[in-house]
This record gives C-alpha cells, sequence and structure tokens, in this order.
C-alpha cells in the first residue's frame, strides 16, 4: 500500500484483499458476499469523503474536541465502586469469580 | 391529552394525581397504542412502578419538588439504569442488564421525574430512520409506513404519540434534531458537555450529546435543565455555572439577530422546506428580528468531515464489545483461539451498518491513510468551528431547516451514503460542539397525508439560553407545535 497523497486516491482502487485486511484488523468475520458488498459501500463513502480534498487546511491545526479542555483530576479520596456481583452478571462465561477466555498461550511453547 | 410538564406536575404536587397515576397514564397509553408504533423497547413497568412510588412518598413526606415532580420521561435504548436492559438496538446487547444508573437517569430521579422504559434506536445510535434496529423499526405516527427519524425514533415517536411526556435521545451528528423534526417535537441538541455522557452507551465521544425530547420548548428546557451540569463521572462536562433556562424563557429578545446562512436554502431541498425556512423569516420579521445574510461555505464538507471522525471514533470505541466481559459471545470452534472468539462474536453481534462504520472508521485510521483522511478531517474540523464562530459575530442565532425533506418511506434508502446525506444540516453543530434545536415548523401534505417540517436554530456553544428563548418567539406565534397526528388531517 503506498501513502496517497489525498484522500481521493484510494477510494476508487479499494480491493477486496484491503477490506479482508481492514475487516481482520477491526476483528469482524464476515462472508466473502459481505466483504463485497461491504468494498462497494466503502468505495462509494470514500469517494464522497473525497471532497474535503478541496478544503485548504494548509498550516491548521486538527481540532480533536470541539471544546478547548484538558485533562481533569478527581480528588483522591475513596468511594463506592459497582458490585462485583452486578458485573460479572454480564459475563458471557464464568469459572468462579473468573471471566473465562480460550487458552490464549500456546501450551507446547517454551517458557 | 397528558398535557404540560407544568400542568403534570402541579397535579402530581397538589395531590389531585400521584407520580403512579401518572405513569399509569402513559402505560395505557403504550398497551393501546404503541403497537403499530413500536417506540418501546421494553416499558420498564416495575422499575418504573418503584421510581414513582419513592416520589409518591417524598411529596407526601413534605419535599418540595419541582416542575418535573412526577413526570414519566422515556429513555433511549442507550442510555443505562441500574438492573434493566440496555440493548442499544443490537443482538450484541440482548441481555446485557446495566449495574448502574448514567448520570442523567440520577439526575431526572433527584428531580422528581420518573424515567421510564427503554426506546428503540438504530443499532449503537447508527441512522437516520430507526430501520436499523435489530428488535424492529419503529414507524412514524404521522404515516405508519414512513420513517420517525434516527437515530432516536423511538423517543421521538412516543412524544409525537402521546404516549409519553417528554423523552431522552442522544445526539451524535443529529439523532435527536431529525427525528424532532420528522415527527413535529421539539429535540435539543444541547452545547458539547453541557449534560454528562456518564452512562450513554458512547459511540462518537467527542460528538455525543444527550438531550431532550418534548411537546414545547418550555418542556424541552425543563428537562434539560435537570440533565445539565458537571459531573465528576464525564470529565468533558463544561464546569459552568448553573444557569436557568426557564425563567427567561417566554420573554422575546429585542433586536434579535438572525442568521440566514445562503447554504441552507440548497435547491436540492424539498420544496415544501425551502417554502417554510422562508415563512419562518418573515414571522421573526414580523416579531421584530433583523435577518442576517451569511454565508457557511464549510455546510457542504459537513457529512464528508462527520464520516470521517464519527466512524473513526466509533471504530476504536466499540472494540470493546469482544464477548469477554460482557454482550454476546460466540465460541471458537476446535481449533481456533480468541482471534476467532473476538471475530464471530463481532460479526454475528453487529449488524450492516454498525459493521460498516466500524470498518470505514478502522480504514481511514490505518496505516498509510490516517494523515489523508483522519488528521485532514480534524483539521476542517476547526474551520468549521472557526465558520461558526465567525458568523456568530454577527448573529445571535442561526436559522434554517433540520432537515432537507420531510419523513421518508421505510425501506426506500438503500444507499448508506443517500442515508447519510438526511443529516446534512445537522453534523456540523457536533463537529463544532455548538448546541441547536429543531422545533415543530408546520406540515407538507404527501400522498394525502400531512407529514411535520422542523426549523432548525443554532446558536454557540452554551448559548442555550438564547437558543430556547428565540425558539420560544417563534412557537408562541406560530402555535405549529399544538399539530398532533391525525387531527389535522
Amino acid at each position: 500500500m503506498s501513502t496517497p497523497e489525498s484522500a481521493g486516491d484510494p477510494a476508487a482502487q479499494i480491493s477486496l484483499e484491503q477490506v479482508r485486511h481492514v475487516a481482520e484488523l477491526a476483528r469482524l468475520a464476515m462472508s466473502d458476499e459481505e466483504l463485497e458488498s461491504c468494498r462497494g459501500e466503502l468505495a462509494s463513502i470514500l469517494r464522497h469523503i473525497a471532497t474535503i480534498d478541496a478544503v485548504d487546511v494548509d498550516g491548521v491545526e486538527p481540532l480533536a474536541h470541539a471544546i478547548d479542555m484538558s485533562n481533569r483530576l478527581s480528588d483522591d479520596e475513596p468511594a463506592e465502586s459497582l458490585s462485583i456481583d452486578d458485573v460479572l452478571a454480564n459475563a458471557p462465561a464464568l469459572e468462579d469469580r473468573f471471566i473465562a477466555v480460550p487458552k490464549v498461550l500456546d501450551p507446547g511453547a517454551d517458557e | 391529552m397528558t398535557g404540560s410538564l407544568r400542568t403534570i406536575s402541579d397535579r402530581v404536587r397538589d395531590g389531585s394525581s400521584s407520580a403512579v397515576a401518572e405513569l399509569d397514564r402513559c402505560l395505557e397509553r403504550i398497551a393501546r397504542d404503541d403497537g403499530p408504533i413500536g417506540s418501546f423497547q421494553c416499558t420498564g413497568a416495575d422499575a418504573a412502578r418503584e421510581r414513582a412510588e419513592a416520589v409518591d412518598r417524598r411529596i407526601a413526606a413534605g419535599e418540595d419538588m419541582g416542575p418535573l415532580a412526577g413526570v414519566p420521561i422515556a429513555i433511549k435504548d442507550n442510555i443505562v439504569s441500574r438492573g434493566e436492559p440496555t440493548t442499544c438496538g443490537s443482538r450484541m446487547l440482548e441481555d446485557f442488564h446495566s449495574p448502574y444508573d448514567a448520570t442523567v437517569i440520577t439526575k431526572l430521579i433527584e428531580a422528581g421525574a420518573v424515567p421510564f422504559g427503554k426506546t428503540r434506536c438504530d443499532e449503537f445510535a447508527m441512522g437516520s430512520g430507526t430501520e436499523y434496529c435489530a428488535f424492529g423499526p419503529v414507524h412514524n405516527p404521522w404515516d405508519l409506513d414512513r420513517v420517525p427519524g434516527g437515530s432516536s425514533g423511538g423517543s421521538a415517536a412516543a412524544v409525537a404519540a402521546e404516549l409519553c411526556p417528554a423523552s431522552l435521545g442522544s445526539d451524535t451528528g443529529g439523532s435527536i434534531r431529525q427525528p424532532a423534526s420528522l415527527c413535529g417535537v421539539v429535540g435539543i441538541k444541547p452545547t458539547y458537555g453541557r449534560v454528562s455522557r456518564y452512562g450513554l452507551v458512547s459511540f462518537g465521544p467527542s460528538l455525543d450529546q444527550i438531550g431532550p425530547f418534548a411537546r414545547s420548548v418550555e418542556d424541552a428546557a425543563l428537562v434539560l435543565q435537570a440533565i445539565a451540569g458537571e459531573d465528576i463521572h464525564d470529565s468533558t462536562t463544561i464546569d459552568s455555572p448553573a444557569e436557568d433556562f426557564t425563567t427567561s424563557l417566554h420573554e422575546p429578545i429585542e433586536g434579535l439577530r438572525i442568521g440566514l446562512p445562503s447554504e441552507y436554502l440548497d435547491a436540492h431541498n424539498d420544496d415544501a422546506v425551502n417554502a417554510m425556512v422562508h415563512a419562518a423569516v418573515e414571522t421573526y420579521r414580523g416579531l421584530g428580528a433583523e435577518i442576517v445574510d451569511v454565508t457557511l461555505p464549510l455546510t457542504d464538507v459537513g457529512i464528508a468531515t462527520y464520516y470521517v471522525i464519527g466512524p473513526a471514533e466509533a471504530s476504536s470505541n466499540l472494540a470493546r464489545f469482544d464477548g469477554i466481559r460482557y454482550g454476546r459471545r460466540v465460541e471458537p470452534a476446535a481449533g481456533e483461539g480468541l482471534f476467532e472468539l473476538y471475530a464471530r462474536s463481532r460479526g454475528e453481534g453487529f449488524g450492516p451498518e454498525v459493521r460498516r462504520r466500524i470498518m470505514l472508521g478502522t480504514y481511514v485510521l490505518s496505516a498509510g491513510y490516517y494523515d489523508a483522511y483522519y488528521k485532514r478531517a480534524l483539521q476542517v474540523r476547526r474551520l468549521i468551528r472557526r465558520e461558526f464562530e465567525d458568523v456568530f459575530r454577527r448573529c445571535d442565532v442561526l436559522l434554517g431547516p433540520t432537515t432537507p425533506a420531510p419523513a421518508f418511506r421505510i425501506g426506500s434508502i438503500s444507499d448508506p451514503l443517500a442515508m447519510y446525506l438526511c443529516d446534512r444540516y445537522t453534523v456540523n453543530a457536533n463537529i463544532a460542539g455548538i448546541c441547536g434545536i429543531s422545533i415543530p415548523a408546520g406540515c407538507t401534505e404527501v400522498d394525502g397525508k400531512p407529514l411535520p417540517l422542523g426549523l432548525q436554530l443554532q446558536a454557540p456553544a452554551l448559548g442555550e439560553s438564547t437558543l430556547l428563548r428565540a425558539a420560544r418567539m417563534y412557537e408562541a406565534a406560530t402555535n405549529h407545535h399544538e399539530a398532533r397526528p391525525g387531527s389535522n388531517a
């Protein structure tokens, strides 16, 4: 993937392989048909997004947040937190008081 | 008629009614009328009745309650309440029960209101018609074949059909104002940071705001008053002195300067929409307002900018739905591992529009594209904010349509981009963090049925007092807000 000069370049050329790669990054299992229809929709939306290329942004600082604010710290005082039972009640799989997940480490691998 | 909020709270406080009776009135109406509309995902009757009983006990104990005493307020299904479901219109959260109350719920309860139920919305608030709800669409009470708008379509439809006197929604790119417009009710998108987002299931955290729906500007202002304010649980709430939006609400603003951006009278708007704007201009002129012609050239790139920033934030935000701690989990097959658990849980849990936006957001943030899309969009964002700041030096509020057209037919827009363009006039307020309101502005007849049109006013950040007073001037002069579905057919 080459770095595009502007947002407009990749829109028309977005390939099925790119869409598959993005779906992997996003951790979204999709069928081939879903990936293909997603490719067409992304291309159409990206073409519209390319209209921002016409805006002169030279020397303009990016604005991540509309209201100027900085980090705020709360007082370091203990307060009541959520009930662990209530929180665990939403977990899809439990073992005792732990959330169960598939094996993450390869048992055959060295320490 | 369920009456104004002040009427309801007066009769609850003087003992001629009770919070429980007011709640029951709403529940009966929902049971009778909501079938074909589908605005409620659930009514949460048991939890609501407990809250109503608590209000009646507080009144009996002599507590001096305000204008929300005993007022039932429906809640959008992306705002959490303790022990109750919040689905966000998604299979992903079908069985989720929140362990805590959103700050807006806590504040409404403190004010004596009775938050109740969950109203249907587009999945994770992504949509403009409430068609993308995994549990079924919401129908517009004015014409059941049409959408109520979205994403807070259930909250708007419920108020329009008089199933409840007020409701809460959330607005990331127009999701309060656009359905308010299409359903003929009042909807407010407050200034970013005005209302705590704690307990709102996050979509685009730099854009999201919770706000009210009601049948009059005053009712909406009363709800806003109750939910506004700094919150220790949301560090983006604005540390500003509490302001009373309601005391001067009925006083007309002398010498009001109304900006009319030429871009808002677009040739692509429905003719009735442009005619409505012209008529509103004349109404304000008749009230002594000065009309200032302005231009907002970046209106045209709002949607493009929004569909970089919104999906980018959503793709990163919705990473929390991974099938591990809460939400839907699809266990991996033999030989598969954690990656497959994530990908299958998310692939099955999210509907097509949510997947689309996650894909778009992941793409624009991915290596090699970040500068071309995300950084550039944030630069344009600064220019959009600057453009508003410049015009607000010459006028107090901006006037225009909320939407380019009245409600469309359910299922009639299949192209995602065409759906996105419905929000042309609303997204820039979120991008710039300013406040906006949609108020009923009369109806246009389509296929023999009246469909509401909405007038949008916008004001600078923290300009709610001016915004609401200006809106009330129009409302008092026109009484369009009194039109109800079926009443003027």
